[in-house]
């Protein structure tokens, strides 16, 4: 069973964020990149099936500069076998990506699609969704657990009263929550091997897709900071501000 | 021009955010209509006819959408939802599953957990874990959005009179089956839709621990949440979880004990409109954010907090 994992790159989760003074966007010049932490997870959970003799080949897809082939090495120096990178500087929507992904599966024929459930900069929370929709596959989103046995996935997601459990026929989609494991670090002969690795690159119109945004982006500003408050000194005096000041008990 | 409400709840029991979405799409202009997919699911229909400000509901039963999957209620919120000028959804677990794909069978981009509305084509929505907003416009034609529910009122559940409009259910493609769930039962009031929470984290040690400030959540008549890390660390189960990959809450006290405040869990809670934050850290950023501050021992603290309320 081939698999193909979407990763991308992201400012670290770490960067407190600056916003442009001019609302364009968000200041990324100097900024750590690294790969989306959803992403990892969705890249480890395929390095473990392959590792479980449950998948042949993982295939790894980046979308965007240059410079994602580094998140492409990542996920190689994690076990991937091998890489695609399509280039665009045009930014690229969840729409988008989940057409150029369609593109690419017309191509590779996976029989599984693993994809984090968000990324942190753009919080769609979409491309996954998209995907198995243009691809008529079915989804499991949010996903927890991933068992796969023969021509059939179970997936556990994470939804909001608890935990769910789905059936999926494949081929299909996961997006995949943080819980789902623990990503490896790549050790450096990894690292030295994911350098040999073969990496494709593509572009939107090898691929034939109209990657114009759908959303334009008018402006994008600070939310409004909330003020530190006060310290209180114990206990009473938290509960007589609570009563007597907020008003909230 | 009317805007299709994509009711939430589990066949028995209409959840508020749905009222939330109705107020947002009441700020579209136009007739609003929700759509109620379910099995079994009339008492959700009438209770959607009564809120105030619907004009008619749209009632699709069958046991293929018993269990909310995204296949089979896709193509029917895409059938039904091609007449109107937009489809929302609250951006609850539910909506996130399926209305992406609504979006990408209608070949339009869907704007996500929207906290603001400009105009009816241009929208506010939070990006890099609520660290900066975006004002989008949109140029398609119909518009799929999801709705952060704390960001707008709630419609008054009553008051309405709509009319209820049994439809006929849409194909299911059946390569996606419900298997089982785990629901996590609680006496407390519904975390998204509490007035106080109290919240732990990583710094509460155990589970046992956890008991005090459901102790201290009782009192208070409140819900009890929880970080990532004290979901990671097995303390609470998942759907506790506050924060950019958990629930987003706003509510009027929210009293957070032993969490130092990264970026990611505060992305889940910083509209509260009063935080408390109790840490032995003083250097914590959780202070920075907090109305009331207090440095002690949570093991101090909160028992001496839960005599104090009882006086």
């Amino acid at each position: 069973m081939k698999v193909l994992v979407a990763v991308k790159r992201v400012v670290d989760y770490n960067v407190k964020i600056r916003v442009k003074a001019d609302g364009t966007g968000v200041d990324t010049g100097n900024v750590k990149f690294t790969m989306n932490p959803f992403d990892e997870t969705a890249v480890e959970e395929a390095v473990r099936l392959k590792e479980a003799g449950k998948a042949t080949e993982i295939v790894v897809v980046s979308m965007g500069p240059q410079q994602a082939q580094d998140t492409i090495r990542t996920a190689l120096a994690m076990g991937a076998d091998r890489g695609i990178l399509v280039g665009s500087d045009t930014e690229l929507q969840p729409l988008a990506v989940a057409k150029l992904l369609k593109a690419i599966v017309a191509k590779e024929q996976p029989a599984l699609i693993i994809v984090g459930k968000q990324a942190i900069d753009d919080d769609s929370n979409q491309t996954g969704q998209m995907l198995a929709a243009l691809l008529g596959w079915p989804q499991g989103t949010f996903a927890s657990k991933l068992a796969i046995d023969g021509e059939r996935a179970e997936v556990t997601r994470e939804i909001d009263g608890g935990l769910e459990t789905i059936a999926l026929a494949l081929p299909a989609v996961v997006t995949v929550d943080l819980r789902l494991n623990e990503p490896r670090y790549a050790s450096l002969p990894n690292i030295m091997k994911a350098k040999k690795k073969p990496i494709d690159a593509l572009t939107p119109s090898d691929l034939g897709v109209d990657v114009t945004p759908r959303l334009i982006t008018l402006k994008v500003e600070e939310p409004s900071r909330r003020k530190a408050g006060v310290k209180v000194a114990n206990v009473a005096e938290l509960v007589s501000k609570l009563k007597n000041e907020a008003k909230v008990i | 021009m009317s805007v299709l409400v994509i009711a939430e709840h589990d066949n028995a029991v209409l959840k508020t955010a749905t009222l939330n979405t109705v107020s947002a799409a009441r700020q579209l202009g136009g007739d609003i209509h929700v759509l109620v997919a379910g099995h079994n699911a009339r008492p959700v229909a009438d209770a959607a006819a009564k809120i105030d400000g619907v004009a008619k509901v749209l009632f699709a039963d069958d046991a293929i959408y018993e269990h909310d999957l995204a296949e089979p209620l896709s193509l029917l919120i895409t059938a039904v939802g091609k007449g109107y000028q937009a489809i929302l959804s609250p951006a609850t677990a539910g909506g996130k599953n399926v209305m992406p794909r609504v979006a990408a069978l209608l070949d339009v981009a869907q704007v996500s957990d929207i906290c603001a509305i400009v105009s009816p084509d241009t929208f506010v929505r939070p990006i890099y874990a609520g660290n900066a907003l975006a004002t989008v416009q949109s140029k398609d034609a119909l518009k799929v959005i999801t709705v952060r529910a704390t960001s707008f009122e709630a419609a008054k559940a009553e008051g309405g009179q709509a009319s209820v409009e049994a439809i006929a259910a849409g194909e299911n493609p059946g390569r996606a089956t419900f298997v089982g769930q785990q629901i996590s039962k609680s006496e407390r009031p519904e975390l998204t839709a509490a007035q106080i929470i109290v919240s732990g984290g990583r710094g509460m040690g155990s589970l046992e621990n956890f008991k005090l400030l459901e102790t201290l959540a009782d009192k208070l008549g409140g819900a009890v949440g929880a970080t990532r890390a004290a979901v990671d660390a097995g303390f609470v189960p998942n759907d506790l979880q506050i924060g950019q990959t958990g629930k987003i809450v706003a509510p009027e006290l929210y009293i957070a004990v032993a969490i130092s405040g990264a970026i990611q869990h505060l992305a889940g809670m910083k509209d509260s409109k009063i935080i408390v934050a109790i840490n032995k850290d003083e250097e914590a950023p959780i202070f920075q954010v907090a109305d009331y501050g207090l440095v002690a021992d949570l093991f101090q603290a909160l028992p001496e907090l839960a005599t104090e309320l009882s006086k």
